[in-house]
């Protein structure tokens, strides 16, 4: 029999409301409350004890809260963790992702997909549900299932198979049709209004900046699309780039294929060598900046190669290379990719 | 990712790409949309120009996020 412990708030540990949301931390045995709800449904998985803790505790205390829920975990030794359902309840929510997050051992978190605790729940599986209570009796069984496919140590399939909330990860799998065929198959749903894609989008959103008036601003010149000085002094890899790299323009009127060239090694550089200014327009930037388009145009570009590049180390790019933009006084920025 | 970061920091930022479709699923709130993967700012100098004056003409315009506008052909 596998092991399970269960996290629920006060209210479902049957401890009370609003008025008991700050319990502390405690420790109830066997099942109790929609963990009673799980026990039937859940095959060859026993719930040997429920945690609970107040809402308000939790938020407020977030670092003993999770400290005793840990040592509670650490003297039962479950196998699986269990948090929730917390429908669309934050708090509970939070605090539901964050135990998963922490748990030492397997977790699966169930609450609705616009929960905030599902942007804390790192690599704990969650189970999307309805916003409210009623969503319960559906909510149960599909924790159930995906817990029993956690712990059979069977490779678990995509989010929308197995039924939890993309989690921003992404594996490679060989798939029994062709590309051509199931971009048919895409197609044809969409056609018939339904959008499927087979590469999630799980990012977030920035809001965009104001704009920007040009003709008094500094502007600068990006690309990730493997722009270097010819011969690649640097080194900057075709693909899967570990970094960036600043070359200073020189007041260049454009990209000479003399001093420039791209090592971006996702698409034929042939057309790009002849003329670079086809990957980074300095050339037509120079133009608008001689016309007064542009106030001015920042004197040195930034580079990297945008193929294969993992989406954390691009976003660690991104952000060093807007450090340094935002100190040199840039307000605007023309980025350029494949 | 590149886009969003730096818009992040708060400085407006055009993204000149073949590729608006990934662009903006990423998160990208500026997307010009060049001609071809090989040459996104552009063939020659008088498409390299339509190009940029519209992604110029996208940092002074007030936008939607994931806005993608197709380069004038």
């Amino acid at each position: 029999m596998v092991r399970a412990v269960h996290y629920v708030n006060q209210f479902f540990a049957g401890l009370g409301g609003e008025e008991a949301a700050k319990t502390p931390p405690t420790r109830i045995e066997g099942a109790v409350g929609p963990g009673r709800g799980l026990v039937p449904l859940l095959e060859g998985i026993e719930i040997v004890a429920t945690l609970a803790c107040g809402d308000d505790y939790f938020a407020e205390h977030e670092d003993e809260a999770l400290e005793t829920l840990l040592g509670f975990l650490r003297e039962d030794k479950p196998d699986l963790l269990l948090c929730g359902p917390a429908f669309g309840s934050g708090r509970y929510g939070y605090a539901c992702a964050r135990l998963g997050a922490s748990s030492p051992v397997a977790a699966l978190a169930a609450m609705h997909e616009e929960n905030p605790g599902v942007a804390a729940a790192g690599k704990t599986l969650v189970v999307p549900t309805a916003v409210n209570v009623a969503g319960m009796r559906d909510a149960l069984p599909r924790m159930a299932a995906l817990a029993g496919k956690l712990v059979s140590g069977a490779e678990l399939g995509p989010p929308a198979e197995e039924g939890y909330l993309p989690r921003g990860y992404r594996r490679n799998r060989t798939a029994e049709q062709p590309g051509a065929d199931r971009a048919i198959d895409l197609l044809l749903a969409k056609l018939t209004g339904e959008t499927r894609s087979e590469i999630a989008a799980g990012f977030d959103r920035v809001e965009p900046p104001a704009p920007v008036d040009l003709s008094g601003a500094l502007l600068a010149l990006v690309t990730e699309a493997g722009c270097v000085p010819q011969g690649n002094p640097d080194r900057l890899p075709t693909i899967r780039a570990q970094g960036w790299l600043r070359y200073a323009l020189d007041g260049e009127e454009g990209m000479s294929a003399d001093r420039f060239q791209s090592v971006h090694g996702g698409f034929d550089v042939t057309l790009a060598n002849e003329d670079p200014n086809r990957l980074v327009p300095l050339d037509a930037v120079r133009a608008l900046e001689r016309e007064g388009r542009i106030g001015r145009v920042h004197d040195a570009f930034y580079t990297t190669t945008g193929n294969g590049t993992p989406v954390a180390s691009s976003t660690r790019f991104g952000q060093e290379i807007a450090s340094e933009l935002r100190d040199a006084g840039v307000q605007a920025v023309l980025l350029s990719g494949t | 990712m590149l886009a969003k970061e730096i818009e992040r920091a708060g400085i407006a930022t055009a993204f000149v790409t073949a590729l608006p479709t990934i662009a903006t699923m990423i998160g990208a709130n500026r997307v010009v949309h060049g001609p071809a993967i090989t040459h996104p700012a552009g063939m020659d100098s008088t498409e390299r120009r339509r190009i940029v004056e519209r992604a110029l003409e996208m940092l002074e315009t007030e936008v939607e996020p994931t806005t993608v506008w197709e380069a004038p052909p």
